[in-house]
């Protein structure tokens, strides 16, 4: 009974186990593998050296992170205040959810669209701006690094907010006003006992704004100068692959990429177990 | 610690919306005293207890210790500031920290050196007796455990006011009984000054040196343990500290013996004398005098443990059918039926009682019980309601 009962639970898992195995396992190990040949299939590391050896690809590993890490540092900043003051929910809490999923839903071809129209030189924004003479000439919005930045935010921001809001919602009211009661300020009470208890969330939310960040294609394509400042490392693995037909160079670019965002979401967790040391064995709270 | 003399709250009031939560809400009380609230919930206490503390503004009405006002409804002092700890029904330890961080951080906010801050967490985790959990994560303590902690957490910084919100609700029975015993104790050794929250008159008695008995905010009665247990001022009051029976009644004569009130009643038709400890001037007493002036109904208040069975010179018998029996080990409790004295009708009346277990009483059997006129209390107040809803109906 006991063993049957067994195999059976591992039936269950198969489904599970065949999308992992599918979608993620064999596309990467294939991608490792593509990573470490030639196209006539024997073993190199030559992809990589050239990666490393070519100052025109390895910038884009700097470029990249100055897009990325700034732009999940403000999201998830952003997202701490904010949710910290809708905790206890707001009026009209529902249109603001609204419109923060909505760029979310759109994708981000559709907003980079809209804001080439809206906030370029002849967009609204640019005409409201000189009407009102906060500027001379237009304000260049787009084709630029500001451009890129703008439209990870309006992507990655809601995602951040919304993760945040979930956690700190779920901390019980009763613990800020035991704080309150044992002296602390709004403030201590917020750094003492309200941010601790948000660091895995913020940790969670940091890691997938980065990635997400981190892998920025269409909008540094579109709102960008993909050949210049914004040539994100992506880029570079598409040229390979699709502009050079080189699937070895362009799996080992992404590899790459792999690796740089497995190094920074270790650092944020490591962040994490420093700071909330209570993590493990907390179960409420 | 400042020290002060008395702790008053004058007419306070809280209002949301249209609902009135605490209503003209006045107490005074001294330093070192243990005031309990009492009420079913919402009744308004823990609302009066947050407003106590300024965690929730209140609307109207004045909070004074001695002659500094803390609260005038437009300014007040902020919660943090007014020196009162805080004890919660669910524990609100702060689940990041240890016990001896959460212990150490009212300490550690107002600057005190490491040496101080170490000394005073272990000696109030000696007074509570969790010494050896000064390194654990409250997730890893049980409720009862936690509780203590909650409560060192408070002393630790010698609060004017130690405010507890039903401390100790979410404990099983044994739990509840032992933090029970711990509180008095503690409380008989520091002195501090005391407003416990609770819906549970086992505690209030145990505990406190005054009981404030609330009903929808306002306040019914305050006395001490034994006034509010024997002498309740209403039929809510009554109700609530066990006087179970409550049946409709008439008042059919009425004499005055050496300032005692004496009224023969009529319950059913089944005739019953009661003595009634009103004294001259009490409200109780003017409404049963008006009530038999005008012949209006009266409510009576009899506990289940005052009905005997048998008979015995100088007691009302009234003669009952018991309906259910619930048997509780030390004692059972029976609700019986009476019917009509003239004989016609259906039963209507339920007499709840607490038999001794000695007593076999079966659902069904007929019981000739005894009440003793000092243990019938009858209430004419037209406002006052029994707490219980189904105080008159007999389940079958």
């Amino acid at each position: 009974m006991k063993g049957a009962g067994r195999s059976g639970a591992l039936f269950l898992l198969a489904p599970a186990l065949v999308f992992i195995v599918l979608l993620f396992l064999y596309p990467f190990a294939y991608g490792l593998f593509l990573s470490l040949t030639k196209p006539d299939g024997t073993f190199t590391f030559g992809n990589y050296l050239r990666f490393f050896a070519d100052a025109r690809d390895l910038r884009t590993i700097w470029t990249t992170l100055s897009i990325s890490v700034p732009v999940t540092f403000i999201n998830v900043g952003l997202a701490i205040p904010f949710s910290y003051y809708m905790r206890r929910g707001v009026r009209g809490e529902k249109i603001i959810t609204f419109f923060l999923i909505v760029p979310i839903t759109l994708g981000t071809v559709l907003v980079s669209e809209g804001m080439l129209s809206y906030m370029g030189p002849n967009g609204w924004l640019n005409q409201l701006l000189m009407v009102l003479r906060i500027v001379k000439e237009p304000f260049r919005f787009t084709h630029n690094y500001l451009g890129v930045v703008i439209s990870l935010g309006l992507q990655g921001f809601p995602y951040a907010f919304l993760m945040l809001l979930g956690y700190v919602s779920g901390i019980s009211p009763d613990l800020e006003k035991a704080s309150q009661m044992l002296g602390a300020s709004k403030i201590q009470t917020f750094w003492k006992v309200l941010f601790p208890l948000m660091v895995p969330g913020i940790a969670i939310a940091f890691c997938l704004n980065f990635v997400m960040a981190f892998s920025v294609f269409p909008s540094a394509v579109l709102l960008g100068q993909p050949s210049g400042p914004t040539r994100v490392i992506s880029i570079a693995a598409y040229q390979w692959a699709f502009e050079k037909f080189n699937f070895n160079a362009a799996s080992s670019i992404s590899m790459v990429m792999a690796a740089i965002e497995l190094v920074v979401i270790s650092i944020v967790l490591v962040w994490r177990s420093r700071t909330y040391k209570g993590a493990s064995i907390v179960g409420k709270g | 610690m400042k020290d002060f003399k008395r702790i008053s709250v004058r007419r306070m009031t809280k209002r949301f919306g249209d609902r009135t939560a605490v209503r003209d809400f006045s107490l005074e009380f001294g330093k070192g005293e243990f005031v309990t609230f009492l009420g079913p919930s919402g009744c308004g206490k823990s609302t009066a207890l947050n407003c106590i503390t300024g965690l929730i503004p209140i609307t109207s009405g004045e909070i004074f210790i001695d002659d500094e006002c803390i609260d005038d409804s437009r300014d007040k002092v902020p919660p943090e500031k007014r020196e009162f700890g805080m004890v919660f029904q669910n524990y609100a330890l702060f689940p990041h920290l240890t016990v001896r961080e959460n212990v150490a951080f009212g300490l550690k906010l107002r600057r005190l050196g490491k040496a101080e801050v170490e000394r005073r967490v272990g000696e109030a985790l000696k007074l509570v007796h969790l010494e050896g959990y000064a390194g654990k994560f409250p997730a890893q303590m049980s409720g009862g455990e936690q509780q203590r902690v909650a409560i060192a957490r408070c002393i630790v910084l010698e609060p004017r006011l130690l405010l507890l919100d039903e401390p100790l609700s979410n404990l099983d029975a044994k739990l509840r009984v032992e933090l029970r015993y711990e509180l008095k104790a503690l409380h008989e050794r520091l002195k501090v000054t005391t407003i416990y929250v609770t819906h549970d008159q086992t505690e209030a008695l145990a505990l406190s040196d005054r009981i404030v008995v609330l009903k929808l905010g306002s306040i019914q009665q305050v006395g001490s343990p034994s006034e509010i247990f024997s002498n309740p001022a209403n039929l809510f009051v009554a109700d609530f500290v066990g006087y179970k029976n409550a049946w409709t009644a008439r008042i059919e004569a009425m004499k005055e013996t050496a300032g005692i009130l004496e009224v023969e009643i009529k319950v059913q038709g089944h005739v019953l004398n009661a003595r009634l400890p009103y004294p001259e001037g009490d409200r109780r007493r003017a409404a049963v005098v008006e009530a038999f002036r005008s012949g209006c109904e009266v409510r009576t208040a009899i506990r289940p443990e005052d009905i005997k069975v048998g008979s015995f010179p100088g007691m009302n018998s009234l003669r009952c059918f018991a309906s259910l029996v619930e048997y509780q080990g030390h004692s059972s409790q029976v609700s019986a039926s009476f019917a009509p004295a003239d004989g016609g009708g259906e039963a209507t009346s339920c007499a709840r009682m607490d038999l001794r277990s000695a007593i076999r009483v079966a659902e069904g059997d007929q019981v000739d019980t005894a009440i003793s006129p000092d243990d019938i209390l009858v209430f004419a107040d037209p406002s006052s309601e029994a707490a219980g809803d189904d105080a008159q109906e007999c389940s079958t």
